[in-house]
This record gives C-alpha cells, sequence and structure tokens, in this order.
C-alpha cells in the first residue's frame, strides 16, 4: 500500500535532523498560524500564492532563494565544524550523515539559490527593462515557479523522511546505481530535480520568447540593456542545456527503476558517459548562473558611475561568445578520467579560450567606472568586490584548465576554493548587488545602507578568511569531501576557515537585520520618484513599486539607455492618450499543478504506484480546466489607469509589505 | 549564430525594431523554442544510444533484432499522419469542423497504429529475451525508442482534448493557437523518427 | 497560455508565426498540394533508404553514408513542406533559433564520440577492470 515508506524512514535513532526539522516546522506552523489569525491568507493566497505578475513570481524565486540559503548556509557550517575537530577523531558528524551533509549543501546552493536567485531577478526585472506588461506566458511563469518550489520541497522533506543522496551535488555511478545506492536518497536527488528542472526549462523557453517577441516599440535588439542581452543568453543557455540534464537524469532512473544498465558497471554499461553527458550540461549551467550576474554588475557600474556602459557592443558580442562557447569546454571537468592527449588539449584550449570574453568584461566594468563619479552606495561596493574576487576566481580557473596542472589538483581543496570563489564571488555577489539596487523597485523603499554596507565588508572579509586557506589546503594535497583527516599540519587552515564561516554568518545576519530594519523604518527609506538611484533603464520609468500592468502606456525607445535618454529630452508636452487593455487573469494552475508534482515525487521516490497515477491524472486535469477556461484575460480600463495616475507614488502597494 | 547579428552595425535608417509581437507569433515561437530544446534531449539519447550501441554484453546485436518490414510499416503510419495533421491544420484555418474532425481521426488512427505495433515489437524483444536490463545497447535502444512513443502518445492524448475542445467550444482565437502548436509537435516527432529509424534501425543492419 | 499585449499593427515584429503557411498560399487547394508534395518526396527519400540497406546498388562500404545523407534531406523535406521553415526576412528568428538548436545538438553527440571512443581505446573495458577488482 505504501510501496517501500515505513515508520523505520523517520530517522529516530539520530537526533540532529529530528530536532532540526521539529523546530523549521514549528516556524513553518507559527508563521501559516499567524499569518491565517491575522486574515492575511486571502491576500496572500490571492495576490501571490495565484499571482502570474511576473514581478511578484521573481520576488517568489528570490524570496525562496534567501530562504533556502539559510539551509544551505547551515549544512556549510557543519561541514567546517565537523572538519575543523576531525583531525585523528570522529568529530560529530558520522560518515553516512557527513556525506549527506555535502551533497544537499552543493545541491542545494546550486539548484535552488543560484538559479531562482538569479531567475527571480531576470523575472523581476527583464519584462520592465524592456517596457513591456508582463512575460510571454505568465500562467506559465508561475507554474515555472512552483515546480522549482515542489524540488525545493522534496529535498527537505528528504530531512525526516528517508535520506539524501551521499554521493555528492553529482549522482556519479555506479555509487549512485541501485546495487551500490540501495536508499531513497538518490532517489529524492533524481525526483526533485527532474522536477524543479521542467520548471527551470519553462521558465527558460518563457524568457528567451519574451525577450526575442516583445519589446518597447523602438526597442531593437541593440538598444537593449545589457541585463536583458545576457538574461538572453543565459536563457538561450537553459534551453539548450537543461534537456540535456532531463535526459541523462533519466537514464540513472531507468537504471534504477527498471534495470537498465546505461551507467552500471555489468552488461556493457559505461559510467564515463554519465561524467560526459553530465558536463555536457553542467558546464553550461555555470554561464547560466554567472551570466545575469554579469548583466547586474553591468547595470549597477553604468548606474553609479552615472556613465553609459564602456564598450556595449563589445560587451554583447562577448556575452553571446560565451553562450556558444559555453558548449565547448564541458571535459575539464574530467581530464583525469583517462581521455587521450588529443582530446584533453582540445578542451584545454577551448576553456583557456573562454576567459578572453570573460576578461573583455572586466576591463570594460574599469573603464565604465574609470573618470566617473562613483557613489559607493551598497550595489557598487557589490561589484567592485566582484571584480577583485571574480578575476582571483578566474586566473584560479585558468589554472586548472591546464590539464597537467589538473591532474595534481583534481578533486582537492583547491578546486573546490575555486568554485566557491567564482560562485560566491560571482553569482551570490551578483544576486546580493541586485536584489540591493531593485528592491526600492519592488516594494517601493530602499534598504538601509549602512547596515547594508556593514553585511558586505563581513561577507567580503568572511569570503576571504573561508577560502583562501582551502587554496593553500588543496596545495597541501587534502582532497574534498574528508569526514575526518590525519594530517595535522591541515588543521590550522581548517581552523581558519571555520572562522571566516563565522563572519560569514555575521554577514548573514547583517542582512536579516538589513531587511528587517527597512521594513520597520520604511517611511523614511520611501522612495517616491520612481528613480532612487538615477537609473539608465526602463525599470525606472515606472512607479516604485510598479502597477501589476508596468506601464499604462508602453514607453517608445529612441536610443540606448532608454530611460537616460528621455531624461535628458524630457520636454512637457500633452500626456499620452490612454487606452483599455487586457492582462492575463490570476490563476491557480500554479499551486495545484505544484500539488500534484509533490504527490507524484513523492509517490515516485517511494514506489507508491497508485499515488503516481493519482498524481498523473491530477495534473493532467489540471492542463485541462486550465485549457477549458473561458475567462481568461481582465481589462484594465482607462478609468482605472487615470485614477493610478492621480494617486500619489509609492501608495498603491503600500500596505502590502505590513 | 547571434553573435554575427550582433557584431552587424544596425542601420540607422531601418524601420523601427522592437514592439510586441501579435499573440499568435508569440505561442508558436515559445512553443519552437520548446520544441528545440525537446529536439536536444532526443539528442541527449542518440548520442547514448551512439556511444553504447556496441555494448551488446555478448547479448544480441541489432543485425539480429531488427525486422525492418515492421519498421518500414511504422515509418509509413507516422508520415501519413503528418500528411493527415497538415489537412487539419488547413481545415481549421478554413473552420471546417467536419474536415478538421475526419482529418484528425485519422491522425489519431494512424498514430495509435504506430503504437500499437511499437508496443508489440518491443514486448517481442523482451519475451525474447532482449529485453532492456539484457545490455547496455538494449538499454540505450529501449529508451530511444520509449521516449518517442512516449512523446506520440502524450500527442495522441493532445488531440483527443483538441478535437473535444473544438467541439465544445468552436475555433477560438486561443484554440486556433493550440492546434498550430499541436502541428507543430506532431511534425517535429515525425522528423525525429526519421533521424530514429535511419541511425537505429537501417544503420543498425547496414553497419 | 494567455499572453499578455495584443499587437499593435506598428511593431517592428512583422514575422510569421513558427508553422504557419507562407502568405502567398491563400487556397485550400494550393495548400493541400503543398503538403502533398512534401508527402510525395518524403515517401520516395524512406523508400530508397529502405531499398539501398540490401540492395547492391551502391558500394557497401557507402551505404551508411548514403543513409544519413538521405536522412537530412529527408527532415530538410519535412522542415520545408510541412513545418512551413524559410529563409525569408519574416521568419528569422525562427530559423536562427533552429540553428542554434541543430549546433547544439551535433556538439553533443560529436563531442560524445569524440570522447568517449577516445577513451574506450585509452581504457580497459568495465568488465575487465571488474574482473581485476576480485
Amino acid at each position: 500500500m505504501l510501496g517501500k515508506l515505513s515508520w523505520k524512514a523517520i530517522p529516530f535513532d539520530s537526533p540532529l535532523p529530528i530536532y532540526a526539522s521539529l523546530v523549521v516546522g514549528l516556524v513553518i506552523v507559527g508563521v501559516l498560524g499567524w499569518v491565517v489569525v491575522k486574515g492575511y491568507f486571502p491576500y496572500i493566497w490571492k495576490e501571490w500564492i495565484t499571482s502570474v505578475d511576473h514581478k511578484r513570481v521573481g520576488v517568489m524565486y528570490t524570496l525562496m532563494a534567501l530562504v533556502m540559503l539559510l539551509r544551505g548556509f547551515t549544512d556549510a557550517i557543519m561541514m567546517r565544524a565537523q572538519q575543523a575537530i576531525a583531525l585523528n577523531a570522529p568529530g560529530y558528524l558520522p560518515p553516512e550523515h557527513y556525506n549527506q551533509v555535502f551533497s544537499s549543501h552543493g545541491t542545494i546552493m546550486i539548484f535552488f539559490v543560484a538559479m531562482p536567485f538569479m531567475i527571480g531577478l531576470m523575472n523581476f526585472v527583464v519584462p520592465l527593462q524592456l517596457g513591456v506588461r508582463d512575460v510571454a506566458f505568465p500562467t506559465l511563469n508561475s507554474v515555472s515557479f512552483w515546480l522549482t518550489a515542489t524540488g525545493a520541497l522534496l529535498v527537505n522533506i528528504s530531512l525526516v523522511i528517508g535520506e539524501f543522496a551521499r554521493t555528492g551535488w553529482l549522482p556519479y555511478p555506479p555509487l549512485s546505481e541501485l546495487a551500490y545506492s540501495p536508499g531513497v536518497g538518490i532517489d529524492y536527488y533524481l525526483w526533485a530535480l527532474q522536477i524543479s528542472g521542467i520548471g527551470t526549462l519553462l521558465s527558460g523557453i518563457n524568457l528567451v520568447t519574451t525577450i526575442l517577441k516583445t519589446r518597447a516599440p523602438g526597442m531593437g535588439l541593440m538598444r537593449m540593456p545589457m541585463f536583458s542581452w545576457t538574461a538572453l543568453a543565459s536563457n538561450l543557455l537553459i534551453v539548450a542545456a537543461f534537456p540535456i540534464l532531463i535526459a541523462t537524469l533519466a537514464m540513472l532512473l531507468l537504471d534504477r527503476y527498471l534495470g537498465f544498465h546505461f551507467f552500471t558497471n555489468e552488461a556493457g554499461g559505461n559510467v564515463m558517459m554519465f561524467m560526459n553527458l553530465i558536463w555536457a550540461w553542467g558546464h553550461p549551467e555555470v554561464y547560466i548562473l554567472i551570466l545575469p550576474a554579469f548583466g547586474i554588475f553591468s547595470e549597477v557600474v553604468a548606474t553609479f558611475s552615472r556613465k553609459p556602459l564602456f564598450g556595449y557592443r563589445s560587451m554583447v558580442l562577448a556575452t553571446m561568445v560565451i553562450c556558444i562557447i559555453a558548449f565547448t569546454v564541458w571535459l575539464h571537468h574530467f581530464f583525469t578520467m583517462g581521455a587521450g592527449a588529443n582530446v584533453n588539449a582540445f578542451f584545454g584550449i577551448m576553456t583557456t579560450i573562454i576567459a578572453v570574453p570573460t576578461g573583455v568584461k572586466v576591463f570594460n566594468w574599469l573603464f565604465t567606472m574609470y573618470g566617473g563619479r562613483l557613489r559607493y552606495d551598497p550595489p557598487l561596493l557589490w561589484a567592485i568586490g566582484f571584480i577583485i574576487t571574480f578575476v582571483i576566481g578566474g586566473m584560479t580557473g585558468v589554472l586548472l584548465a591546464l590539464p597537467p596542472v589538473d591532474f595534481l589538483l583534481h578533486n582537492s581543496l583547491f578546486l573546490v576554493a575555486h568554485f566557491h570563489n567564482v560562485i560566491i564571488g560571482g553569482v551570490l555577489f551578483g544576486g546580493f548587488a541586485g536584489y540591493n539596487y531593485w528592491f526600492p523597485k519592488a516594494f517601493g523603499f530602499k534598504l538601509h545602507p549602512g547596515l547594508g554596507k556593514a553585511a558586505f565588508w563581513f561577507w567580503l572579509v568572511g569570503f576571504y578568511v573561508a577560502f583562501m586557506p582551502l587554496y593553500v589546503l588543496g596545495f597541501l594535497g587534502m582532497t574534498r569531501r574528508m569526514q575526518h583527516y590525519d594530517v595535522p599540519a591541515w588543521r590550522p587552515w581548517l581552523v581558519i576557515a571555520g572562522a571566516g564561516a563565522g563572519l560569514i554568518a555575521i554577514g548573514i545576519a547583517l542582512m536579516i537585520a538589513q531587511l528587517v530594519v527597512s521594513i520597520r523604518r520604511r517611511e523614511e527609506l520611501r522612495d517616491t520618484t520612481g528613480d532612487p538611484w538615477d537609473g539608465r533603464t526602463l525599470e525606472w520609468a515606472t512607479t516604485s513599486p510598479p502597477p501589476s500592468y508596468n506601464f499604462a502606456v508602453l514607453p517608445e525607445v529612441s536610443g540606448e539607455d532608454a530611460y537616460w535618454t528621455m531624461k535628458q529630452h524630457a520636454r512637457e508636452g500633452e500626456p499620452p492618450k490612454l487606452t483599455a487593455f487586457t492582462m492575463p487573469s490570476n490563476t491557480a494552475t500554479g499551486i495545484v499543478c505544484a500539488f500534484f508534482a509533490t504527490v507524484m515525487g513523492f509517490a515516485l521516490i517511494w514506489h507508491i504506484w497508485w499515488m503516481v497515477i493519482l498524481g498523473g491524472l491530477g495534473a493532467f486535469a489540471t492542463f485541462v480546466v486550465f485549457a477549458w477556461r473561458d475567462h481568461t484575460e481582465d481589462e484594465i480600463s482607462v478609468e482605472q489607469l487615470e485614477r493610478a495616475a492621480r494617486a500619489p507614488q509609492g501608495t498603491q502597494l503600500a500596505g502590502e509589505v505590513a | 549564430m547571434s553573435a554575427a547579428a550582433a557584431a552587424a552595425p544596425s542601420a540607422p535608417e531601418a524601420p523601427p525594431e522592437g514592439g510586441v509581437a501579435p499573440v499568435r507569433i508569440v505561442v508558436a515561437y515559445g512553443f519552437w523554442i520548446f520544441l528545440v530544446s525537446d529536439i536536444i534531449m532526443f539528442a541527449g539519447f542518440f548520442a547514448a544510444y551512439a556511444v553504447l550501441s556496441g555494448a551488446t554484453a555478448g547479448g544480441p546485436s541489432g543485425r539480429q533484432l531488427f525486422d525492418l518490414q515492421t519498421t518500414a510499416i511504422e515509418t509509413g503510419c507516422l508520415l501519413l499522419s503528418s500528411f493527415t495533421c497538415g489537412l487539419a491544420s488547413i481545415a481549421a484555418d478554413v473552420r471546417n469542423k467536419l474536415w478538421f474532425t475526419v482529418a484528425m481521426a485519422a491522425t489519431f488512427v494512424l498514430g495509435s497504429a504506430f503504437i500499437g505495433i511499437e508496443v508489440n515489437e518491443l514486448s517481442q524483444l523482451i519475451a525474447r529475451g532482449a529485453g532492456p536490463d539484457r545490455s547496455a545497447f538494449l538499454s540505450s535502444l529501449f529508451a530511444l525508442v520509449g521516449c518517442h512513443g512516449l512523446h506520440v502518445t502524450i500527442g495522441l492524448l493532445w488531440l483527443l482534448t483538441m478535437v473535444a475542445q473544438v467541439f465544445a467550444k468552436g475555433f477560438r482565437e486561443d484554440i486556433m493557437h493550440r492546434i498550430l502548436c499541436f502541428t507543430l509537435f506532431w511534425h517535429a516527432l515525425d522528423i525525429i523518427w526519421v533521424a530514429l529509424f535511419t541511425v537505429v534501425y537501417l544503420l543498425g543492419v547496414a553497419a | 497560455m494567455s499572453a499578455p499585449q495584443t499587437g499593435q499593427p506598428e511593431n517592428g515584429q512583422a514575422e510569421t508565426a513558427p508553422g504557419d503557411k507562407r502568405p502567398e498560399v491563400d487556397s485550400v487547394g494550393s495548400a493541400v498540394t503543398g503538403y502533398a508534395i512534401g508527402l510525395a518526396l518524403a515517401v520516395g527519400m524512406t523508400a530508397v533508404s529502405f531499398y539501398i540497406v540490401h540492395s547492391s546498388l551502391i558500394w557497401a562500404p557507402g551505404i551508411p553514408i548514403g543513409l544519413i545523407v538521405l536522412a537530412i534531406a529527408q527532415m530538410g523535406v519535412h522542415l520545408v513542406f510541412f513545418l512551413h521553415v524559410n529563409t525569408g526576412p519574416d521568419s528569422t528568428n525562427t530559423t536562427l533559433a533552429l540553428a542554434f538548436g541543430l549546433l547544439i545538438v551535433f556538439l553533443i553527440i560529436a563531442g560524445s564520440l569524440f570522447i568517449m571512443t577516445n577513451l574506450d581505446h585509452n581504457m580497459l573495458p568495465m568488465e575487465q577492470i571488474m574482473r581485476m577488482q576480485r
């Protein structure tokens, strides 16, 4: 009846996850109870959960990323603590638990922090920058988000019911095959990623279509803001790379569920094929994450230098070159796997080549700042911190791109330091810059700058203290994922790294404080102009927060830096004529779909076949009901537009953040 | 590709670019992008098949298993169904419900025949001890053919839903968009089948 | 899937939708003819493919190449006659997206074969490695 599921699945014998999930459960129940008691539930249901507004969906993506950041960071702290004390000692985490911790840390940080953070910002900003009213497929957007949330939910359920994968963030066979991992951990991983991967793919399709087919009149491709360009490249990569991930994980699922022999080590299966396919997705994935961050820095650097972006065309070219070359470097993740010199040389050379367009971008940012009147607000601080940190991470990457060097450093802590250097220093700093930069647009008030700067400095210093020792440890020969070790020389460096993680924790606490303080003091931080940073692109041309339809009249674009040009040539004229238009209605399709996806995913993990069928039927029925609707759009009338135009700025949605 | 587009300077006297495309173009273009991603997913399975097709582990090879006559019949069904699907889209364009239904019914019958023959073929393989658990070659074969078959099955389900929608609501604008997407999907499946019967069956027998 | 904005006629996005028939195809007759030509070509190529597998009409080692050429040609026929892909200025984005996808398909398949044949050449088969482990 319940497949493999029984009371034994709940790990009563290891108290740590039980207590942790009890606390988390209590917090969730508490928040839900508070929401219901206060009577906020109808508002949250109508205005957020069922919303198809790209801004709301974007905010929910970002919120999910920030919450999951706390979860992933908890794993990080646990690992640093374990390694700081586990010299010739068992530490406090038993090996099988430690293995789950590093696996879930990687999985969560990549798939449920970095991805939703970037997708959330793209969702929020791109239609505003393009000067249009929503993404191409608003309902699909909501479905995408809720499918991603389903994946995150499944990963977190594994904490209490069953176990998580012990294979690292990529489930390398043959360890991940049924013979060596008979538990449900890998299945949790696989189904969570399949479901959220479909969500990501759909959101990629949505944004590519939005950028290529819906832009404000006059906005040709070469007039698009840089962030929209990088979003286009990133989403093209999603469309091209995520199908490979889905296919590869499907093969592993077939191996585990139906006895196929893709990656087993008997009957002709080939484990190396998994490394090959997964990295054919995995390397483009790196650029999916970093390209939007590059876009954010381009916007921030130009705005806070009060200059147009230096070398716009070279920037566009560099972005699109990265978009293509990203698909020709994947072997550098497994140089040591046994390929011959020719193959290794080809991919080594391609990998060093892909550093060139990134170098172009760094120089463009530097030249943009050169001679500018810089304002050191938090977004620019994050950008400068990024440039320095990312250059270091990029150079260690070029070092690793050389096959002979890679043979020495493969799977060492040098590698771990390298990819944290580019992902934290690049993607996460980019996300934080974007969070500080666009927060006033989303909510109508700025984030507290003082606390923002304090958080930045703790993050930056904490990052260097936490990860520079790992480079040293890599040279000292320490490999990654060690639960204990017997080399005393490593100990001091691991303790320093642990202290660095502590500094980052303070940075995170300051960010939470920044959010709380900003909400409490929102009246003094209020942005009444819609343009708090003297911006250059169209998202600043509307109110903060924007109305659900973004623009009453679509702006006419006559050059690069569209809004800057408008401000320079502002003239008193007749206000543009308002006409009525329609916006898509809110719908529960997304959340209902995600409900059935969760049911189905959970049932598949535990082999509860009747529930799988039920979930599948439910999902199909949801689509049919959605397709059968007669009322799909609401009209925004001219009276509504006029009323909104008369209302003072910043009041429309003022109640919503209370 | 876009690198070249990016490098080309946009002439100042060019007609105004940008603007919001009509809904029909947006919907069809979005679906087109989905099809591109779907084809890339198939490329993953094709790559696995190409790499593993020699790994028979002492079991039967393609030459011993494949019956080209069956493949030819399957191919005929799918090709004809592509044609009838095209006819259905023409009937929808001129809002002719009768011919639309007839053509869609023909498509459904041909598609079902394809699936029936394929399921029969695969279950015979399993009965002969040449199932996907026999060797990596057979695993990749079953996955590739099965993935295509699954797509056709989903297509059939979609087809029925479309016919029901046309009966319930007529050729409404949004339903016309969905019919366009469905025909794109169905033709794309036929293209993948061309790659599939060539790479798997014909080359499997020839090589 | 409802799209948010109704199109404005005076925009620069004057492309045709992917899969839509060319504007010069204006009657049912000409539309059916287009599909019929496509079907005839496709059936012909398929028949030739199935025939040459077993025939001695062409040099035996050339058969795989012939089959692949025929398959690619047939896919082209499907794209042009069934999916109405063309190179006109009104479908640039459609064609570019397809070209991008085909480039990725090529990179994945060719890259996988390049990498995996080289690995197989350099390393013992898995079965032998497993036997050595025992």
